[in-house]
């Protein structure tokens, strides 16, 4: 087990390390970064006299290696637009994206996992075409037309809930279901498909002849088995909603991380924008990693050897 | 006169299939007595596992079952529910697959999986129920059974998990074990180690076993008596040493025809094969259900049902038209030939 872990450890440090070189070159990708600094009346010494303020003189891979330098101790420099330490932004913002995303999987997975179950015991039942219904939905319809059509009944015609800002918990409920009733249908799916297969293996028919109740059958000897790849899609998309809530988070103003990539890019907030995809990266590979050692833990085939 | 553990009289198992009902198993009638080891022999489909399963009551949803008769120790199984049922499973009956390397949880060492059959049915600790799995572990043959319980099923042969799955059929000692072909996914070295072993557990423990197996050499090694299953009937039924020393029905001579003898089969010469194939067992079948393969069958043979008959001695029956002596005679002609 600690050597899987320590081995799903260094595959993740490599990961990271790619991406920081990633997430550093994306400065270059528009042209000279200086020149999208200067105003358009900037002379050609005013561009040279930025060139050499922000250090885009030297060679790449020396600007590189000091932005990691400093970027491993939590220091990602200075927004060009608003003068304040990007750290200081990002983990302002980082805990209400995180929350969101906290709130989005949960609900998704309370809904997603046991529906797929059931869908699984009873395939083309009436709750089997309700839970298809209800994937197929969730897959076609655009998260913003779901996120409006909810404010639209929820927040103004029946007046249930707020429909913007992050001041109680009910703020967060409309975010966190239009956020995570995207990620249903594939877990649902993914379950109900996974819990199929189990259910006709023959390591559940011993279960039965070996006389235990259906459900224990159904918990203790297929849904661990059925839940493997859950885990690792549930993960995936958890580090998607960090990163993808940029239209959610605009649609219901909150001010979270997702709201600030789309901002800073607009805005051209050049270390801004690498040090959230860093960050939103780096949780990404923290996730698959749990979710990896997560898997070794329900699976002794991964664990033991 | 010994006990019967198992009477079975007019089994019939219809299966809902797209094109129609699929008769898989057509009124069979059987007891097992207390001790004694019955072997269903026949080819693959011919309704042999579903006679186990349905035994059991672990058919698919798409299977119904009936039967006249159905008692297990004077139990009748026939009106239990499902609960009752799943308290007799593992408990009174235990069953024993064909495929050992999917049978077991891949998620729990060996040990949880083997103590939960004891603590599903009786009232024992954690501890006595491991006990007891090292006890069933050592008598099936595993070294260091204690050690053996912490580890998972990936982590043995074929060989030690099929022991792992007959040592967990006897934890609740059973008075009848089902083994649906437990050799086949083996390999032959092992094969003869399994069955040498559920032979002399089953004379142990005395339970009753059934056998189900394609492999004619297994039940002339372990079986007191024989059933010759084909298109879901018994063709024909009687002790292992009537069924092989006088064959009566065509397709049981088939059979045995088949198996080349060391010694007595020449080197290169062909062997018995049976021509044809089964017929599809989806609707009703006219006459005897061999005819389309019979070397013998005439007009006579596919009208009207044929029932079984006794042969020389009465408790070896069979299902033909032809008589005992001219069973006896094509048997020599057909050796012959």
């Amino acid at each position: 087990m600690l050597a899987y872990a320590l081995k799903r450890l260094g595959v993740a440090l490599l990961v990271a390390l790619t991406v920081s070189i990633i997430a550093f070159s994306m400065v270059y990708l528009p042209g000279d970064p200086a020149m999208a600094l200067a105003p358009e009346s900037a002379t050609e010494a005013d561009i040279e006299h930025i060139r050499k303020v922000y250090g885009f003189d030297r060679s790449m891979v020396v600007q590189y290696l000091d932005w990691l330098f400093h970027a491993v101790q939590g220091d990602f420099g200075q927004s060009h637009y608003l003068n304040e330490p990007v750290a200081n932004v990002i983990f302002d913002r980082l805990p209400t994206t995180m929350l969101l995303g906290a709130c989005a999987i949960t609900f998704a997975l309370l809904l997603s996992i046991p529906l797929g179950v059931i869908a699984a015991i009873r395939p083309n039942s009436l709750i089997d075409r309700i839970a298809l219904t209800i994937a197929v939905v969730g897959q076609a319809m655009p998260s913003f037309w779901f996120a409006l059509t909810m404010m639209l009944w929820f927040g103004i015609t029946w007046r249930l809930l707020p429909i913007t800002g992050t001041d109680s918990w009910k703020h967060f409920v409309m975010p966190a279901i239009a956020l995570g009733y995207y990620v249903t249908p594939g877990v649902m799916r993914l379950t109900r498909a996974g819990m199929l297969e189990v259910l006709a293996s023959d390591y559940i028919r011993t279960a039965r002849a070996k006389g235990l109740r259906p459900v224990r059958v159904l918990f203790k000897h297929a849904l661990r088995n059925a839940i493997l790849p859950v885990v690792s899609l549930a993960a995936v998309q958890f580090g998607f909603m960090l990163g993808g809530s940029v239209v959610i988070e605009t649609i219901f103003a909150i001010n979270g991380l997702g709201f600030l990539a789309w901002e800073s890019i607009t805005r051209a907030d050049l270390p801004m924008m690498q040090a959230i995809v860093l960050v939103l990266s780096v949780f990404y590979i923290v996730l698959t990693l749990l979710a990896d050692l997560l898997n070794a833990f329900l699976d002794p085939r991964i664990r033991v050897t | 006169m010994t006990k019967q553990i198992l009477e079975i009289e007019n089994l019939c198992v219809d299966i809902d299939v797209p094109s129609g009902v699929l008769r898989a198993v057509q009124n069979i009638s059987f007891t097992v007595a207390k001790g004694e080891t019955l072997s269903i022999v026949g080819e693959s489909g011919c309704g042999k596992s579903i006679t186990a399963l349905s035994l059991m009551n672990l058919l698919p949803k798409s299977a119904k079952r009936s039967a006249d008769k159905l008692t297990l120790d004077g139990r009748d199984l026939r009106d239990l529910n499902e609960r009752e049922m799943s308290d007799l499973r593992g408990d009174a009956m235990a069953m024993i697959f064909q495929e050992p390397m999917t049978s077991l949880n891949p998620a729990y060492t060996i040990g949880n999986q083997l103590e939960e059959a004891m603590l599903r049915h009786r009232n024992v600790s954690t501890a006595e129920a491991r006990d007891r799995a090292v006890f069933l572990l050592e008598k099936v043959g595993i070294t260091a059974a204690r050690s053996r319980l912490g580890q998972y099923p990936h982590q043995l042969s074929g060989g030690l998990r099929q022991r792992v799955m007959i040592a967990m059929s006897l934890m609740c000692e059973p008075a009848l074990i089902l083994a649906d072909e437990p050799t086949t996914a083996l390999d032959v070295t092992i094969q003869a180690q399994i069955l040498h072993l559920l032979a002399e557990l089953r004379h142990e423990f005395d339970s009753s076993l059934i056998l189900i197996t394609h492999d004619l050499g297994i039940v002339a090694r372990v079986a007191d008596r024989v059933a010759v299953m084909y298109a879901g009937e018994f063709v024909e039924t009687g002790t292992t040493e009537q069924v092989f020393n006088a064959p009566s029905h065509p397709y049981t001579q088939g059979l045995l025809r088949c198996i080349p003898i060391p010694g007595k089969t020449k080197r290169g010469a062909h062997l018995g094969a049976i021509p044809g194939i089964v017929p599809n067992l989806v609707g009703r079948i006219e006459g005897c259900h061999f005819a389309s393969r019979c070397p013998y069958a005439d007009d006579a043979c596919r009208t009207g049902d044929v029932a079984l008959r006794p042969s020389f001695e009465k408790s070896h029956e069979y299902r033909c038209v032809l008589s005992p002596e001219i069973c006896a005679a094509n048997l020599k002609s057909g050796a012959a030939a």
